[in-house]
């Protein structure tokens, strides 16, 4: 292919997505273009070292390669007035697809993480129920599961973006308290059925194991509807930072009211409005009053490469690429712009995208050595278009910071560094 | 029927017909009964109507003595806090233009206090406060919100009468789709 039958279809080089699969593009740093046809001189394949010895032998438990030990999750340092509280954020710039391995899906924690003896954890649920029942992790294997992707985002990801002034970041400081992954458990209502939900009840109340006891109401029906108790994640027991042996998993809703080492279920007439509840975790609107219980998630996209801190080392094609979803839907659509949200081109995603999951999209884009601004623009199954920083900051003010949803920039200048800027 | 409970049920009836155990896996009730008596000592949740509210109390005069012992490291002296997330006095949600949002100015009930305090404070040794030294330490925090007086006796009949400033400061939106 030569460059000059790239389809051109927004401003600034971004090309039609369907020429991603013909380009056979590799990501950052390839260039492709023109070079593709022409043999280097220099370079004369021999049979490499590791192709005449004998490798490794297999192993009870796997690594990953050593040449990618650089992936890891950002953990800001620990606290002594904070012990435990914390997050570490995925890095979202050197992931590929939509699940995200489980070493690097994002953390949240408010008082660190417990470790737990299964064999010694025990999950109520009691309050307003025909018969309070204690259940064993042993006990909770036997029921049937369901196995479902979902992504989970921290309600404060992106929140720096409230702030006045773009801050220097990456996509992983910036945007990393989200990931995707497979959760398996037992959907919430088979547990609640069997302790027989009291009509007076409206609310449950969902605490955890952990040293802050950290606790969260969620309305009966919202955990009547998809509201899981997820014992697996990418098919393995979930993992101790996950909240091992159990966690509540409430799809499409802030992070939080997922609460992790779940051991009480209490329902009850009326929310406890736990500290996570009130004092955070609520949005204080431009005329000073606060929304409570702000759950889902916004639709939202991120472009995780080209991103900011990378930088652009020639000139040429390379893979816009990057990650969308919302608490309310499947992702329909992505759009990408080059040049700060004036011309839009669609990007490629899979035609089928599960409902409050982890959506990829890709589109190829010529950097022709000049400004660039790279932006995502997400729709999502009920026609919710993720809207633009200005008119998100305008319509919520910026007293608090969660829930940020709006379009981000990467702006690219002429030496190829790459920031986040408002645009 | 929801898309989850069809699921379920038809995941039950398959493993129902393969490993034939009849209806059992479906209505199977692997929770082991309990009393509300036996929780009393795991069940932490206090609410704004009283129920949780354990048996103690004292006053913030009392409560100074365990936070200067206990809180101040975080909280400083006067509850100015070491940070905007640790600041618990002062604040005000109107007239500021980025309001100070603290126990006093933003915290809608005082049961809030109750039940954060005695489920995770103080952050270096959750739960090793007494009920009464809840109690107490919750006193001598609205007492420097000048929420109540500091010979008040908090317990929990008095909780219970504690209005907070921003009480009407927040929206339900747990409906919102």
């Amino acid at each position: 292919m030569s460059k000059q039958e790239l389809d051109k279809v927004a401003a600034n080089g971004l090309i039609n997505r369907r020429h991603l699969l013909g380009l056979g593009l590799a990501g950052m740093g390839t260039v492709a273009s023109t070079s593709l046809l022409g043999a280097d001189a220099g370079l004369n394949l021999e049979i490499p070292g590791w192709s005449k010895q004998p490798g490794a032998n297999a192993s009870g438990y796997g690594s990953r390669s050593r040449f990618t030990d650089d992936m890891q999750r950002m953990a800001g340092n620990p606290n002594p007035l904070y012990p435990g509280g914390g997050a570490s954020r995925s890095p979202l710039h050197q992931l590929h697809g939509s699940i995200t391995p489980n070493s690097l899906h994002f953390e949240r924690h408010h008082a660190g993480i417990p470790d737990i003896d299964p064999a010694q954890h025990k999950l109520v649920i009691h309050g307003l129920v025909r018969q309070p029942l204690v259940f064993s992790y042993e006990d909770l294997l036997r029921y049937p599961m369901v196995s479902k992707i979902y992504f989970l985002e921290c309600s404060g990801n992106s929140g720096s973006l409230f702030g006045p002034n773009a801050a220097d970041g990456s996509a992983q400081s910036l945007h990393g308290l989200v990931s995707g992954a497979e959760w398996t458990g037992i959907p919430l209502s088979t547990l609640l059925d069997e302790a027989g939900v009291d009509p007076d009840a409206r609310w449950i109340n969902a605490v955890g194991a952990d040293a802050a006891s950290m606790g969260r109401s969620i309305p009966l029906n919202r955990a009547m509807d998809d509201v899981m108790l997820a014992l697996f994640q990418n098919g393995e027991p979930v993992r101790p930072g996950q909240g091992y042996p159990m966690r509540l998993f409430v799809p499409g809703c802030e992070g939080n009211i997922s609460v992790k080492w779940l051991t009480q279920i209490k329902l009850t007439k009326e929310p406890t409005h736990f500290r996570d509840e009130t004092s955070k975790y609520t949005d204080t609107r431009l005329d000073r009053k606060s929304l409570q219980f702000t759950f889902p998630m916004g639709t939202k996209s991120v472009i995780t490469a080209p991103s900011g801190q990378m930088k652009l080392e020639r000139q040429g094609i390379y893979q816009v690429t990057g990650i969308a979803w919302s608490g309310r839907g499947s992702i329909r659509r992505v759009e990408v712009s080059a040049d700060g949200g004036r011309t839009w081109a669609d990007a490629m995603i899979d035609s089928h995208q599960s409902e409050k999951a982890l959506a990829r999209f890709r589109i190829p884009w010529e950097w022709s050595g000049g400004d660039a601004v790279l932006q995502s623009r997400a729709t999502d199954s009920q026609g919710n278009v993720q809207p633009t920083r200005t008119s998100l900051v305008n319509e919520k003010g910026n007293i608090s910071t969660y829930h940020f949803h709006g379009i981000q920039s990467w702006a690219v200048n002429t030496a190829g560094d790459i920031a986040n800027v408002y645009a | 029927m929801s898309t989850l409970k069809k699921l379920v049920t038809t995941a039950a009836v398959s493993i129902s017909l393969v490993i034939g155990i009849s209806a059992a896996v479906q209505a199977q009730s692997l929770g082991t009964p309990v009393d509300e008596s036996q929780l009393k000592n795991f069940d932490l949740i206090a609410q704004a109507d009283g129920s949780g509210y354990p048996d103690g109390g004292g006053t913030a005069i009392q409560g100074k003595a365990i936070f200067e012992r206990r809180c101040v490291a975080c909280h400083g002296m006067n509850g100015e806090g070491t940070s905007a997330n640790t600041r618990l006095v002062g604040g005000d949600m109107q007239s500021e233009e980025r309001p100070i949002r603290t126990v006093g100015s933003y915290w809608p009930h005082a049961s809030t206090l109750f039940d954060y305090v005695q489920r995770a404070m103080p952050a270096d040794a959750p739960k090793s406060l007494s009920s009464s030294e809840v109690y107490q330490v919750i006193a001598y925090v609205l007492n420097m919100n000048g929420i109540i007086e500091d010979s008040l006796l908090l317990n929990k009949e008095s909780l219970m009468q504690v209005e907070m400033p921003n009480k009407d400061g927040f929206i339900d939106s747990s409906q919102a789709l």
